[in-house]
């Protein structure tokens, strides 16, 4: 009769692959990445026409090299910045000064306001990177706002909680994100991110 | 009757531990496939700078990352911001090259899609920013996002 091979021993096994297991829990990285989407212009020929933009749907932004922001003409401060932005974009008020509104049928939405405004920003070379994600965070919150409100009115939820397709759209059609940035020589229109 | 009673049945049988390791490495295996193991290593050092309105980076595979911030070797490299490409510090000009690479090794229905994320330190100025991005203007990689941390307000707290 042959021989009985011996059994081997399996109880040490889970203690290796365990071993295993929390040397992956720990050096596995959960962490996202995040930040703020944006997209660039296409690059045009440099005989190509530029947008006519009427100044006063404008809304200039500037930040110099000593991190100073510059709204409209005059020296500001980040905190009033997202504030300005929506008022000079919703213009309420009717202010002749602010952005021109238009009614514009969109499905879904009906006849709504659709602001003409365009945001320009202006930055300096010698401008902080950290300053430019902060002027451009507001920026990103004013129009976010806008749309949290036209959305909250229309549907009932917060524009980052719609969840069909078509009603983003409608949104996004409604209130664009317009945020110019100006190149060393002349300005060109980014729209989107989404 | 108690023809089918064992007679040393009050013993508590043992418990077979022979698929325990069967589950622990379904665990591992689970872990392993989720990891992410960071691609570069990292020359230049990066505090991203905080925003409120970050959205998360999807479709991880799509992204492709530029690095920019002051050369962890300054011996070597400087203390300048420098762009970091891949796994070696580089220059604008390398930038095209850089994401001809990248789209050469995502599928044609990708393309569209492909992302370039700027990881850049917060102390960083624009003028390096603005010459990285023309020159993805110039390749046509138009979309992009800037890191930045989550933060419950702008002011970094």
């Amino acid at each position: 009769m042959a021989k009985k091979s011996p059994t081997i021993n399996g109880g040490s096994m889970s203690d290796i692959s365990f071993l295993l297991l929390t040397f992956f829990l720990l050096t596995s990285s959960m962490d996202t990445d995040t930040g703020i989407a944006r997209k660039l212009p296409q690059m045009l020929p440099p005989d190509a026409p530029k947008p006519e933009i009427h100044d006063r749907n404008v809304f200039k932004v500037a930040i110099n090299f000593r991190d100073e922001l510059q709204v409209q003409g005059q020296l500001s401060d980040l905190s009033v910045l997202r504030d300005m932005a929506k008022d000079f974009l919703a213009n309420p008020s009717s202010d002749p000064k602010k952005s021109e509104i238009k009614i514009e049928e969109i499905p879904l939405l009906g006849a709504v306001p659709v602001s003409k405004g365009v945001v320009s920003l202006k930055s300096d070379r010698g401008t902080s990177y950290e300053m430019y994600i902060k002027v451009q965070n507001e920026i990103t919150a004013a129009f976010r706002e806008l749309r949290d409100e036209l959305s909250e009115e229309k549907f009932g939820v917060k524009f980052a909680d719609l969840t069909r397709d078509d009603q983003i759209e409608a949104i996004q059609d409604a209130i664009p994100l317009t945020i110019s940035e100006a190149e060393p020589t002349n300005a060109v229109i980014t729209t989107g991110g989404n | 009757m108690g023809r089918f009673r064992n007679n040393d049945s009050k013993e508590v049988p043992e418990i077979n531990t022979g698929s325990m390791s069967d589950i622990i490495f379904m665990f591992l295996f689970f872990f392993m496939v989720i990891t992410t193991i960071r691609e570069a290593t990292l020359y230049v050092r990066i505090t991203p700078p905080g925003a409120t309105e970050v959205q998360k980076l999807e479709k991880k595979s799509l992204v492709s990352f530029i690095y920019i911030g002051p050369p962890m070797d300054a011996q070597k490299y400087g203390t300048e911001p420098r762009i970091q490409l891949n796994d070696q510090i580089s220059g604008v000009r390398d930038i095209a090259q850089f994401i001809e690479a990248e789209r050469n090794a995502r599928d044609e229905v990708d393309r569209p899609l492909m992302t370039t994320s700027l990881k850049a330190d917060r102390s960083v100025k624009m003028g390096i920013i603005t010459d990285v991005k023309q020159e993805l203007r110039k390749v046509n990689a138009l979309k992009i996002n800037y890191s930045a941390a989550k933060a419950r307000d702008v002011y970094g707290n």
